[in-house]
């Protein structure tokens, strides 16, 4: 299928791009990447009156570090993300991710911003903001606000960014020396959204981050106790993983699901560095 | 009627004008509006790869862009990958290996294959296979393709 018609919309600043989405008679959308939203289109899943492309405006892409943690602008493509020295050396965790996100193709386009702001609970780069407890800078026509990740996840595609907020910047603290982090995904084929996944941070403290296994990237909160009690007992961790909400779907019931949540754990623990 | 625009965007060399409905995606374009029939459509949403081709030198799928964000861009199909000097010994190499049957998926191909060996990645049947991950070909099981790309990059080498 075909795209319904809209009204496109390329504007050069960041103001320009805000002021449109504050305007409320037409439904406007942001296109990033469009990796996620082009599909939706021709699907017709999402028909919005007006397109925001946002690749015209160059102060949302780019990679600095401010204060202790790495910004990344939303329009910052994959790619760019991949090929960043910055990256493979201050986010190690993102640099681990990044491989297993889609294809050549679809990383060359597809925008760490797009990816935050659809928040498709298979996506890989949620887990990573939720396990670094990074946060999103959002802004709209009345102001600026950033959200940490603990409070971004809703619930199914849902976050806390309103309709005519742009999501700006993501913030990710810098691994310092002695931190480590591990990453693991289970996938049927090789770019395919996996069937489960985690991402592990030990900075000093543990955070753990499934994805695929409900609505919204989840924490592994007793998991993540039992580790900071004692690092070495990742039978007692795996276990703990009893007490979490996970949600059957195509890929298998929820028994099956917390199985392979244990078996990513251990590998994401085994690989760590 | 479609809400219109107008594109200055150079194809395989050539800057051209057009008029475009904000609503086509790039394959669509080239092929309709163009006459490029070589970019092929499988799916139309991202996931099969036939429409691959190289926008400002990096892979992209036509069916996930938009014409109008190819304004400004240069774009090469298949019909002009051909003046791109790994082009020849890929094609030979594809024949020679039995890369191609019914050539559905060898437009997309070639383009991401070309992406890889220009970039001057080595002949590593894992990376090969990873950076071809989001093509599918339905009837060669892929051996063929990874062999003739690995027999480009060695003969770039030699
Ligand atoms: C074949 C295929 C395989 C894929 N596999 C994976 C995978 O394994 N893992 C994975 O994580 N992803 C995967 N993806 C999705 C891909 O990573 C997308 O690029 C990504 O999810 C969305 O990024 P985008 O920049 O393309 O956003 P778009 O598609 O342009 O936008 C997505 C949504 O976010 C909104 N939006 C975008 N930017 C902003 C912003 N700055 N502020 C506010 N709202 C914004 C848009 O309005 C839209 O609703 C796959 C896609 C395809 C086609
Ligand atoms: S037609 Fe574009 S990826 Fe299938
Ligand atoms: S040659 Fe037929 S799909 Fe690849």
């Amino acid at each position: 299928m075909k795209a319904q018609d809209f009204r496109y919309e390329r504007p050069s600043t960041m103001d320009e791009a805000l002021a449109i989405l504050a305007d409320t008679d037409q439904e406007a959308q942001p296109l990033a990447g469009g990796q996620s939203l082009m599909p939706m289109m021709n699907f017709r899943l999402a028909a919005p009156d007006v397109l925001v492309d946002l690749g015209g405006v160059p102060e949302l892409s780019g990679i600095c570090e401010d204060n202790g943690e790495i910004v990344i602008g939303a329009m910052t493509r994959y790619r760019d993300l991949m090929a960043s020295e910055m990256v493979a050396r201050d986010v190690p965790l993102l640099a681990a991710a990044l491989p297993h996100i889609a294809h050549p193709a679809i990383r060359n386009r597809g925008t760490l911003g797009g990816s935050l702001a659809l928040s498709d609970p298979a996506a890989e780069s949620p887990a990573v903001l939720l396990a670094l407890g990074g946060s999103v800078d959002l802004r709209s026509a009345s102001g600026q606000r950033s959200v940490a990740a603990d409070e971004f996840f809703f619930g199914l595609y849902e976050t806390a960014r309103q309709p005519e907020e742009l999501i700006t910047a993501v913030r990710l603290p810098k691994a310092a020396p002695g931190h480590r982090f591990g990453f693991y995904e289970i996938t049927r084929r090789h770019g395919d959204y996996a069937m489960i996944g985690v991402a592990v941070a030990q900075a000093p403290d543990w955070r753990i981050a499934f994805f695929s296994v409900a609505g919204t990237p989840l924490r592994a909160t007793d998991a993540e106790a039992v580790l900071n009690a004692d690092a070495s007992d990742i039978d007692a961790a795996v276990a703990a993983l009893a007490s979490l909400e996970i949600d059957g779907d195509r890929h298998g019931d929820p028994a099956m699901k917390r199985h392979l949540a244990g078996v990513a754990l251990r590998r994401a623990i085994g690989g760590m560095s | 009627m479609s809400q219109t625009q107008d594109i200055t965007v150079t194809i395989n060399g050539e800057t051209i004008h057009a008029t475009v409905p904000v609503r086509q995606n790039l394959a669509d374009f080239l092929r309709n509006g163009q006459g490029l029939t070589g970019t092929h459509v499988g799916c139309e949403h991202g996931v099969c790869g036939a429409c691959t081709l190289l926008m400002d030198d990096q892979t992209v799928r036509s069916c996930l862009t938009l014409a109008v964000q190819a304004d400004g861009a240069s774009i090469t199909t298949i019909e002009g990958l051909g003046a791109r000097p790994d082009t020849k010994a890929l094609k030979a190499a594809f024949t020679n290996r039995n890369a191609l049957q019914c050539g559905y998926c060898t437009p997309g191909m070639l383009a991401s294959a070309l992406e890889y060996i220009e970039s001057g990645a080595p002949a590593d049947r894992t990376a090969i296979r990873e950076h071809l991950s989001g093509n599918y070909c339905r009837c060669t099981g892929y051996q063929s393709i990874v062999d003739a790309v690995c027999e480009t990059i060695e003969g770039r080498q030699s």
